[in-house]
């Protein structure tokens, strides 16, 4: 099957900065997959370049198999970009500027792209807000038409860049479950942001940027697996006895964390706790964590 | 060009205009009234510009011209640094728009807004002195190439300027000047013979001319130079703005 998205030896440069360093991924339909990365790791350059706001210096992109040069406009139809500031056009209401949005993208007026916007605007629980002009909109609301006019054309490629950034958890859970259901339909949805445990819980393939390149990219679970480790926490009285120190990776405060592989071996260290005469006053199970994959992957 | 796309951009920037026509229709009307009252109060009696042809008669279509000429610039210009500014041209860039209809849209829209100005200008002259109309396709010729050009012209300040100030800078060191010097409110051979000559390197000039040739069938200088310097710039224009677009010119990096 043809993939979502195609970056083959991508470079980009801004006079002597280098913000891509020779960028290639592919992203398969129907993916979530999550693109990770410090501020000016290159994330937004590289999605700029697949939209065609940023033309690459070396290398090819294509959405959908199309080229974004020189096939930009079957590239721009296949994808729908929810960029990172919120920006909108203060002359216009919520459907004037879905109706403009789509129009842009060849869909004419018509009963058939108002019946899809009311759907879309019920989903993004913004059907009250149709008919209101976009300064009279909060910060929160006017993310969500930035979601529905990045859908109004239907595209097979979604891209989210830092969606969530700053905004509460009512419309992080809304926004979530939507992009869930269209990924659910088939959609492929690639993700940049900053919270990562959203990224390990919604994406299964991640690719992580540092400074133009890509250090690591592989499925949720291989890296989570590869740079982070299951761990019983466990809180003591005391000292931890000598016989046991080895044991324990790290220790904060009366904390004391044991790596563990699987849940069986909770026992085993708690019964040698137990016998080494350690009071126990609290125990937790940290699981493998993407910020510890991904610090540990930034410091390399 | 895609019919649907272009459609749509231009439904856009006609509605952002006329949203607020107040100010950008009515309020150039009235700024022409104020200048037929004054001008036509002050100069009435010094002599007419053309035989047969009163001052009132005569400033009115260079009014209309005018005010047509600076509202095609201010449109295109103003939508294009907003849209850059408020980051919302993003909304216009990732569609599959192509340079011909971005041109197309906004020239068109300016068009639209700069004659709805000059029929109100001559709406109102038609009330300070009798207007006679020559040659109805000479005045929309000169109206549509003069308005098209400041909106090309337009199109190319609001993709180079990247703050409002350097947007006012052309519109008060380029554009002004040189509708206020193209024989709006006199005829050039009033003039002394060295400001003559430079009148004749202004284009706009020319299309003030020939616009008012129009109306009363006399000029300065012939109606086929007229024509040609104002459709010549056009198409000068509108190529430097085509090009501009199709190479992304401060819009994509």
């Amino acid at each position: 099957m043809q993939p979502a998205i195609e970056v083959e030896g991508v470079e980009k440069r801004f006079g002597q900065f280098v913000a891509l360093a020779g960028v290639s991924l592919q992203v398969q339909q129907g993916e979530f997959f999550a693109l990770l990365g410090p501020n000016g790791a290159g994330k937004t350059t590289l999605i700029s370049a697949l939209a065609g706001l940023t033309r690459a210096n070396a290398g090819s992109l294509k959405v959908m198999g199309f080229d974004v040069s020189s096939q930009y406009r079957d590239a721009r139809k296949a994808l729908g970009i929810v960029p990172q500031e919120i920006v909108f056009d203060p002359f216009f209401s919520v459907r004037e500027t879905l109706r403009f949005q789509a129009g842009y993208f060849g869909i004419a007026r018509g009963a058939a792209l108002d019946s899809w916007i009311d759907e879309l605007l019920a989903k993004l629980s913004l059907g009250d807000k149709a008919d209101s002009n976009m300064r009279q909109l909060s910060g929160g609301m006017k993310r969500r038409v930035l979601v529905a006019q990045a859908l109004v054309h239907r595209p097979p490629v979604i891209v989210l860049d830092e969606p969530t950034a700053g905004v509460d958890v009512e419309l992080r859970q809304t926004l979530w479950s939507f992009v869930r259901e269209l990924n659910a339909k088939g959609h492929t949805i690639l993700l940049t942001t900053h919270y990562l445990e959203e990224a390990q819980q919604l994406c299964t393939r991640i690719a992580m940027m540092k400074q133009g390149r890509i250090v690591a990219m592989d499925t949720t679970e291989h890296l989570l697996n590869a740079f982070s480790e299951r761990v019983l926490r466990v809180k003591i009285d005391g000292e931890l006895p000598a016989e046991l120190q080895q044991a324990c990776a790290k220790q904060e405060g009366a904390w004391h964390f044991f790596p563990i592989h699987d849940y069986d071996e909770v026992e085993t260290r708690l019964s040698q706790l137990r016998q080494s005469g350690v009071h126990i006053v609290n125990l937790e199970v940290a699981e493998p964590d993407l910020e510890e994959v991904f610090v540990k992957l930034m410091h390399k | 060009m895609t019919m649907t796309g272009f459609q749509t951009l231009l439904r856009k920037e006609i509605l952002r205009f006329w949203k607020v026509a107040f100010q950008t229709v009515a309020a150039p009307v009235l700024t022409a009234l104020l200048y037929m009252m004054i001008f036509s109060h002050v100069m009435s009696g010094s002599g007419a510009a053309f035989s047969g042809v009163t001052y009132e008669q005569f400033l009115i279509p260079g009014l209309a011209m005018m005010s047509m000429l600076q509202n095609a610039f201010a449109n295109t210009s103003s939508s294009l640094i907003q849209s850059k500014i408020t980051g919302n041209i993003l909304f216009i860039l990732l569609p599959p728009l192509s340079h011909w209809d971005y041109y197309g849209a906004y020239l068109v829209a300016a068009v639209i807004r700069a004659i709805a100005v000059g029929l109100g200008v001559f709406l109102v002259g038609i009330f300070v002195a009798h207007i006679p109309v020559h040659n109805i396709a000479v005045i929309i010729a000169f109206a549509v190439l003069g308005s098209g050009m400041l909106a090309a012209l337009g199109i190319i300040a609001g993709l180079w300027a990247d703050k409002f100030d350097q947007l006012a800078a052309f519109q008060n060191f380029l554009i002004m000047p040189l509708t206020f010097l193209s024989g709006v409110f006199y005829s050039i051979h009033s003039l002394p013979p060295f400001w003559q000559g430079l009148s004749h390197l202004n284009p706009f000039f020319y299309m003030i001319d020939g616009f008012r040739y129009g109306f009363f069938g006399k000029s300065d200088v012939s109606l086929a130079l007229s024509l040609s310097i104002t459709a010549a710039s056009f198409f000068c224009l509108s190529a430097a703005t085509l090009y501009l677009l199709k190479s992304g010119y401060k819009l994509r990096q």
